[in-house]
């Protein structure tokens, strides 16, 4: 150890082992990862979340749930923001998975058309 | 990238229950599940909460598993992990007494709630094996910032301003010690880091070491710098295996970072750690006597002064600080004394941990501000008796220290406080007693351990403390008089004032403690002979009530000395006195409450 940047230097690149155990993020992304979560296809949908959340370090963790009664509507993606107010995506596939990252982690802009009201308002059955 | 991490307790206590086999579990279902890339086992330090162990905690969900075993461990990856559905039946939780509601949020649990975690910050939270995730929260920015930005003389100003104070038990100033180093001249000097924890309950710097021993380590380079040192030496008891294995492995890594050795920062500071393993012997906790033993003598305190800031080991001066205090330099540095300061009370500064042990719900390590009170420590976050007993005194200090009565309980904890209710800090243990513990009984415990440890070397100590043990075993086999009680409190006098070492000096305490808070209790053994806590067996009787015994002879079958007669269905039974081993075998078999225990 030769100066305090080179420390600074580990610790930037240390920082991702232990930053989830802090709790320090804005965002708390959760996918519905039930039987019927993981039928629907949940599951590439959380893998590139993860992915895309370590590529291009978003401001968030991403964690799984379980069912929350709207089968009919996975894969579920919801997005908890620091004030308790959140967002549910729903039918997400991995590529709307990575725009909503993009859109509404990075640019705090919610993707009305991908939320369960816009799908409810167009599908009057359920 | 991983999504989630799961947090393995490896302390001793978790380690006890298997916590080892529950670690290597997860990693073999988590691949069995394809989850080994997404999903991390850290084994990590004490939780504190070693009564609910072994423990493991998921993040970012922040979930705590309690008394878990290697067959819930597939089911926690089935579910939570690979389902996102939290094993509600494992998950650590409290009950709100004013609600009744269920309590989950970890930093809401009554355990967790009132502690504020500065030496502890990060046990349980890292892997303690490795530096890098030290350094990711901070690890090793004191020493930096003090090499770098701080004179020797600034640093020291620093520990000075902040107040901390001597974490061991007798609690001198940190700084002032190290002041009284760097005055003394020479260039060769050295720190110890006293490791020799041995009062019995004790656990505080035991699990610092597991825990977070990086933090011990920059503790120890930043006080080097400060005094002049160049070598510091760990003197830790062999008993700490997991400790000395894991200081083994930080101390690698710390040289293969630069961190340890030569240059370090650049700045042409050298400083090397070398381990010295004690025997277990209590009394190389004195400090004279631990600086005997690292130079491979008999471990014997010697008298003082000189001290070792001027004359330590090899003849050097030295500085020796408690695991707990270094703990707490490096944040110290990091966030300034006056972050420090503002903690705790006008004379003590700071937190300290308190391994809280004995008749108390929530066994664990706790780390709580100065100026709690005990009540808090004990009923908040210790949970209070268990099984509705009531408090009858805490022990703290261990065998140097005494004990305090529910008087005491609203006392705000400082050194100085609990000097003056007749106590004292000590290295943290806190032993609790309820009804069922015999205070003379308590008192002759502790005699017995110092009569075990005593060096010898001392006249009062070696013979006083054994002529102590006698009196005391007279008293609770029913011989005691109250002229010798008299006899007693004045031989502990005597040792107190004559004794060579604080451990001499103090070794009475335990029984002038507990005669000046329970007399009644001594006066009952020596005037009624009677045990009011029914503990010391001479001075019980037991006998069955005829019009309550129903003759159904459980008793005598149960009854290993064959002491009690009569005829099942037809006589009531009989205990004879001649032949009770008094084990209390018919009290806990009788159904009726037939048998009275006096």
């Amino acid at each position: 150890m030769k100066s305090l940047e080179e420390l600074k230097k580990i610790r930037e690149a240390a920082l991702k082992k232990v930053e989830m155990r802090e709790g320090g993020k804005d965002y708390r992304v959760v996918v519905g990862m039930a039987t019927c979560g993981i039928a629907a296809g949940a599951r590439p949908v959380l893998n590139r979340l993860v992915e895309e959340t370590a590529k291009k370090d978003y401001n968030c963790t991403v964690s799984q749930t379980g069912c929350i009664g709207m089968c009919v509507y996975e894969p579920i993606v919801e997005v908890y923001g620091k004030e308790g107010e959140h967002t549910t995506y729903v039918h997400v596939t991995p590529d709307m998975a990575a725009e909503i990252l993009e859109k509404h982690i990075a640019g705090g802009q919610v993707i009305e058309e991908y939320t369960v009201a816009a799908a409810a308002a167009g599908n009057k059955e359920v | 990238m991983y999504r989630a991490n799961v947090l393995c307790c490896a302390g001793t206590g978790c380690t006890a229950s298997n916590s080892a086999g529950i670690a290597e579990e997860f990693e073999r279902v988590l691949k069995n599940y394809g989850l080994e890339d997404e999903v991390k086992v850290v084994r990590t330090g004490c939780f504190g909460l070693c009564q609910k162990g072994p423990i493991v905690a998921v993040y970012p969900d922040k979930v705590f598993y309690s008394h878990v075993t290697v067959e819930d461990v597939e089911k926690i990856v089935s579910e939570h992990l690979y389902k996102g559905r939290v094993v509600k039946e494992l998950e650590l939780s409290d009950v709100d007494l004013e609600t009744g509601e269920k309590i989950l949020d970890i930093d809401k649990i009554k355990f967790y709630e009132k502690q504020q975690r500065i030496a502890l910050r990060n046990c349980g939270k890292i892997n303690p094996e490795d530096i890098t995730e030290y350094i990711a929260i901070d690890g090793y920015e004191g020493l930096g910032k003090a090499l770098t930005t701080m004179t020797p003389q600034e640093v020291i100003d620093e520990m000075k301003a902040s107040g901390l104070r001597g974490r061991g038990g007798a609690g001198f100033p940190t700084g002032t010690k190290w002041q009284f180093q760097k005055n003394e001249p020479g260039d060769e000097k050295y720190v110890i880091c006293n490791a020799d924890e041995g009062d019995p309950g004790a656990f505080m710097d035991r699990s610092i070491l597991e825990g977070d021993p990086h933090a011990v380590l920059e503790g120890m380079a930043i006080m080097a710098y400060a005094v002049g040192a160049h070598l510091g030496y760990i003197y830790v008891r062999a008993e700490y295996p997991i400790a000395v294995s894991r200081l083994r492995i930080a101390i690698e890594q710390a040289h293969e970072y630069g961190l340890l050795g030569k240059d370090i920062f650049g700045t042409g500071f050298d400083f090397d750690i070398e381990i010295r393993l004690g025997a277990g012997a209590f009394v190389c906790g004195e400090e004279t006597a631990l600086i005997a033993s690292i130079e491979g003598k008999r471990g014997m305190p010697r008298p003082k002064p000189p001290f070792p800031a001027a004359h330590g080991v090899w003849g050097k001066p030295t500085s020796i600080n408690n695991v707990e205090t270094l703990a707490n330099v490096p944040q110290i540095i990091n966030k300034g004394a006056a972050w420090y300061s503002s903690i705790g009370t006008e004379t003590s500064k700071g937190t300290k941990v308190f391994a809280l042990g004995g008749k108390i719900r929530n066994t664990g390590l706790v780390e709580i501000p100065m100026g709690t009170t005990l009540r808090e420590i004990i009923y908040e976050i210790g949970g209070g008796c268990p099984n509705d007993k009531n408090f009858k005194a805490v022990q703290t200090g261990g065998p140097s220290g005494g004990c305090l009565t529910e008087k005491e309980l609203d006392t705000p904890i400082d050194y100085d406080t609990l000097i003056k209710a007749g106590s004292m800090m000590g290295s943290g243990g806190m032993i609790v007693l309820d009804e069922d513990n015999c205070m003379v009984d308590v008192a002759k415990f502790y005699m017995e351990f110092i009569c075990e440890e005593s060096c010898g070397k001392c006249t009062p100590c070696r013979v006083g403390t054994k002529r102590l043990l006698e009196m005391l075993t007279e008293i609770t086999e029913g011989r005691g008089t109250l002229e010798l009680l008299d006899e007693m409190e004045q031989l502990c006098y005597e040792i107190k004032d004559t004794a060579l070492c604080g451990l001499g000096q103090t070794a009475p305490n335990p029984v002038l403690s507990t005669l000046n808070m329970f007399r009644d209790e001594y006066i009952a053994h020596v005037v009624d002979k009677k045990c009011p806590a029914h503990v010391c067996k001479a001075l019980l009787t037991y006998s069955i009530d005829p019009d309550k015994c129903k003759k159904c002879s459980k008793c005598a079958r149960n009854c290993p000395a064959g002491a009690i007669t009569g005829v099942a269905g037809k006589e009531p039974f009989v205990i004879d006195p001649s032949k009770c081993i008094k084990c209390g075998a018919c009290l806990t078999n009788c159904a009726f409450g037939a048998v009275e225990r006096k």
